[in-house]
């Protein structure tokens, strides 16, 4: 809880720090923030409590699932090295403010014990994330990316704060324990208002949208290639966590016993996400592109944890979201490394042909994105690979054998195009130059591949805590 | 202790060779491999030919979830242990002729493949053995890939998203075993061995099962992927996968498969032998049509395999017996065989049988050499694959005599396209291509020796080797019954 005020008070001190304007003040300044929230974060492990007038449960769910949401931001805040140079045109200090303040929005959704708070976490995360879309000012891409965002973000919000309303006037209640005590008996005695059916079903679409959930996917790519590189590796990472540990305590506790209900239009959804996420991803040219279908596709496999809804479903959410936060940022950090060699039609070269020889150019930067994606590929040796195994394991206790069989071959899908950037680096002549990157970005990477490497043959060190 | 250490000396020699540069890294590879087999040896001298498994280790790996580190010899493995120390060094060896690029990457990639190879044959944890299972596919991958011929990337490609299919079938059967054990859970073998399954269930299971080893080995219908990445392969990657890789395949059936869903295997065991002697038939036929001999020998291992498979889901002594000491013996052949074919290719720049002929004239000693791995692999009496051959066919006579028979083409098919491969290179007369050629050195005689005494060493004294893997069939044969 003091990590949530914290970091809210750190935002607004980056904000005055920003008289400075300096860079080399700003980024140390925020990673020392928020380490001090991480540290204020430990302390709670282990506590239960409610805060805020019972709006916020603090518990080792939350504990666990906002330490990933830090150490995300940890790591991209580490690769954040060239944005703001340009003074005139880029403003470092709001942008490192405005992560701070949408980590506080993460953490929020995570932490929530009242529909309300949910919502208030949501809107803060997606504000946030439709300026940092559009960073890139002077670039018409980043513009367009920003107003999809914007536009679709902002019905979406309106749809899921439609169906909290509808909740309400069904359950009388935004606590987790109200709604929750309202659907048993109301299930027991088969006399569930439809509002709160309607209610349910737009609330989860609307949380389904931000976690980009086919068939509310359609602003993914866009927004993904049109943001610049480091805000899209900071948004499919912690939207993505965030979202899935909301996504999952309403599963769990409020709804659960409707399961019946939503867990058939979850599964549907969740072929959907793999099918359409791992197919369209094996067509694109566009590396970022890729990766954005890719991040669909992990979408549909979180859904498919939160789907079987057994006792494992939130460490497998929460290990899954670890490795592909992990592999998430190694790969956008590599590329944003190697799409700046050579521009591409007047923008940085976001293709795969990008990567072209970088083995031979840039052995570690290669060997980071390998073991990236490998991870994401699920692999083992890698912490990707486990993430697979307790999702499947979550599946198989849940008896979806259909939606496993669906979840196996597209996983063989993922295989097809996360290996083609492997063949691109090692098998692909090239003629570009070798990139230079600082050490304090390569240092960032080598640790996020040491994690996933690390985890990928001990993935005890995360799973003893539960 | 000693498995871990042979699983640890490659891994941790390979760290090392990623350190070196230029001429000291192939012999610092041969070195570790032989430092490997010297253990080898020495666990395979104090190895009691009994029921039991030995060497064991146990530590907790994912203490949370019930998987355990768990590693043990026992007769089953055994003589794969001895095939993944012994054939490694000769395959070091067989590549000090020729200039790899790269080679601190090529060596390290060979032995890591060699870790992972030993730590599927001894792993005694199913989530282990898929672990090791799928860590031996990256390095033979990025060998074939990086080192191979023209059209080697969609080709291993092919192979390694082919292979992974079928991997991700096996671990759901694993992890639904998983959580069908009792308490907490568990995931050692021995706990899948305990567990009582319906029929219904063990159908399911042996389909998901057997579809990972079938590709990896492979039986008919899933072979599509072998010939061309045998080919496309440089010839150590080859040599590695048929002469090793393949019988990971084989292994599993009868290290999980047999065991864990026996009534799977009474309801669909025929399906299987069928596919099996169909890849027999068919790979023989389509053997005989090759001009290309890596593609010939490459159909021919697909032949050799759907017998070895067909002999374990005869569910006899001799059947398991003999896919047991066929895979040794499979793998010495296959290894010599790809090994003279690339000294072939080096000193002609062809492969191609109409280009090729009295090979003999200039090199008698090759033809010498040839022609053992080619007898070995036909099955004459007296060399290593009669003793495989004949006690498979009499596992699969056992079981269905019209199955025996149709298997048994095997003994004549082999030898059409094996003389025939023999007599188009080795006899007839000279080509233009091998006009200039010499006869062996030192350094390939060194590798083709070792190969050819095990030829008859195996085909002469096979009870050597039958004895060490007896006790454990006849227990596994009984806890079936």
């Amino acid at each position: 809880m003091l990590s949530i005020i914290s970091l809210s008070l750190f935002g607004i001190l980056n904000l005055f720090l920003g008289f400075l304007k300096s860079r080399l003040i700003l980024l140390p300044a925020t990673l020392v923030f928020l380490f001090v929230a991480l540290a204020l974060l430990t302390q709670e492990w282990n506590q239960q409590a409610l805060y805020f007038s019972d709006m916020l449960r603090v518990n080792n769910l939350f504990v666990s699932f906002s330490v990933i949401v830090l150490l995300t931001t940890v790591l991209v805040v580490g690769i954040s090295r060239n944005f703001g140079d340009d003074i005139e045109y880029t403003h470092p200090a709001e942008y490192y403010s405005i992560i701070l303040f949408s980590v506080t929005g993460a953490l929020m959704m995570i932490g929530f014990e009242n529909l309300i708070m949910l919502f208030i976490g949501v809107e803060i995360l997606s504000v946030a994330m439709y300026v940092l879309t559009g960073t890139d000012k002077r670039n018409l891409r980043s513009n367009e990316a920003a107003l999809k965002y914007f536009l679709m973000g902002s019905f979406a919000t309106g749809i899921l704060l439609f169906g909290l309303a509808m909740i309400y006037g069904a359950t009388g209640s935004f606590k987790l324990g109200a709604i929750a005590t309202y659907v048993q008996t109301a299930t027991q005695y088969r006399s569930v208002s439809p509002l709160l059916y309607i209610g349910l079903l737009l609330l989860f679409f609307g949380m389904l949208f931000k976690v980009s959930v086919a068939p509310f996917h359609f602003w993914t790519p866009d927004v993904y290639e049109g943001a610049p590189t480091i805000f899209t590796a900071y948004m499919s990472t912690v939207v993505k966590t965030a979202g899935f540990a909301a996504l999952y305590k309403l599963a769990s506790i409020a709804f659960a016993s409707s399961y019946g209900f939503w867990a058939q239009t979850l599964a549907v959804l969740a072929v959907l996400t793999l099918l359409i996420g791992n197919i369209t991803a094996a067509y694109q040219i566009s590396f970022k592109r890729m990766m954005a279908y890719s991040s669909i596709s992990h979408a549909g496999y979180l859904l498919l944890a939160v789907v079987a809804k057994v006792p494992s479903s939130q460490s497998a959410i929460l290990f899954y979201s670890l490795a592909y936060s992990l592999a998430t940022i190694s790969a956008f950090g590599v590329l944003i490394a190697v799409s700046e060699r050579k521009p591409y039609e007047g923008n940085p070269d976001e293709r795969y042909d990008a990567f072209n020889g970088l083995a031979k150019t840039n052995p570690l930067l290669a060997f980071i994105m390998t073991v990236s994606m490998l991870s994401l590929a699920g692999i083992p040796l890698t912490a990707g690979f486990w993430g697979k195994f307790f999702i499947f394991s979550a599946a198989v206790q849940a008896n979806l054998t259909a939606l496993l069989v669906i979840a196996v071959l597209m996983s063989c899908v993922g295989i097809y195009y996360y290996f083609r950037v492997i063949i691109a680096m090692y098998l692909k002549p090239s003629d570009n130059e070798g990139v230079i990157v600082s050490s304090g970005f390569k240092l960032t990477l080598l640790f996020t591949t040491v994690l996933t490497l690390l985890f990928g043959l001990f993935p005890d060190l995360v799973n003893r805590f539960f | 202790m000693l498995t871990l250490i042979l699983i640890l000396i490659p891994l941790v020699l390979a760290a090392v060779l990623l350190g070196l540069r230029g001429g000291a890294v192939k012999r610092v590879a041969l070195i570790a491999s032989l430092v490997e087999l010297a253990l080898a040896v020495y666990v395979l001298s104090i190895f009691k030919a009994d029921t039991s498994s030995q060497f064991s280790l146990s530590y907790d790996w994912i203490s949370s979830a019930g998987i355990r580190f768990a590693i043990g010899i026992d007769g089953i493995s055994v003589l794969l242990v001895l095939l993944s120390t012994l054939l490694v060094p000769l395959i070091i060896l067989s590549t000090f002729n020729h200039s790899y690029r790269n080679p601190s990457a090529f060596y390290a990639l060979i032995l890591m493949m060699q870790s992972a190879l030993v730590g599927v044959f001894v792993a005694k944890d199913a989530f282990l053995f898929y672990f090791f299972f799928e860590a031996a596919l990256i390095p033979i991958y990025f060998i074939a890939a990086s080192w191979g011929g023209e059209n080697r990337i969609p080709v291993t490609f092919k192979f390694f998203i082919y292979t992974i299919f079928g991997s991700l079938f096996m671990l759901l059967g694993l992890v639904y075993l998983y959580l069908q054990t009792p308490g907490s859970h568990s995931s050692l073998l021995s706990a899948f061995y305990e567990l009582k399954l319906s029929a219904a269930q063990q159908s399911v299971l042996f389909w998901a099962l057997f579809i990972g080893f079938a590709i990896k080995m492979p039986v008919f219908p899933f072979h599509t992927w072998q010939p061309d990445t045998y080919v496309e392969s440089p010839t150590p990657a080859t040599m590695l996968l048929a002469g090793i890789m393949l019988k990971m395949g084989t292994y599993g059936l009868i290290r999980i498969v047999l065991p864990i869903v026996p009534e799977g295997v009474q309801e669909w065991g025929l399906v299987a032998v069928i596919l099996s002697v169909t890849g027999i038939v068919y790979g023989s036929i389509i053997a005989i049509q090759q001009q290309d001999m890596k593609r010939l020998v490459a159909y021919s291992s697909f032949a050799h395999v759907g017998l070895m498979a067909a002999g374990i889901f005869s569910l006899t002594l001799d059947g398991l017996q003999g896919s047991l000491i066929q895979m040794l013996a499979h793998g010495i052949n296959v290894v010599g065989l790809f090994f003279i074919i690339e000294i072939i290719f080096s000193r002609t720049q062809s492969r191609d049988l109409s280009q090729l002929g009295g090979i003999t004239q200039n090199s008698p000693v090759l033809s010498v050499f040839f022609i053992i791995m080619v007898l070995g692999s036909v099955a004459l009496p007296l060399t290593n694959g009669f003793i495989g051959e004949f006690l498979l066919l009499k596992g699969v006579f056992t079981y269905n005599t019209w199955i025996g028979i149709v298997a048994g083409t095997t003994i004549i098919f082999g030898a059409v396209y094996m003389l025939r491969m023999v007599q188009k290179s080795m006899f007839g007369l000279q080509t233009t291509a091998t006009e200039q050629f010499t006869d062996l050195n030192l350094n390939e005689i060194l590798v083709l020796l070792p190969l050819a005494v095990f030829v008859f060493w195996i085909g002469l004294f096979p009870n050597a080797f039958l004895k060490l893997t007896e006790p454990a069939v006849a227990e596994l044969l009984r806890t079936l019954k």
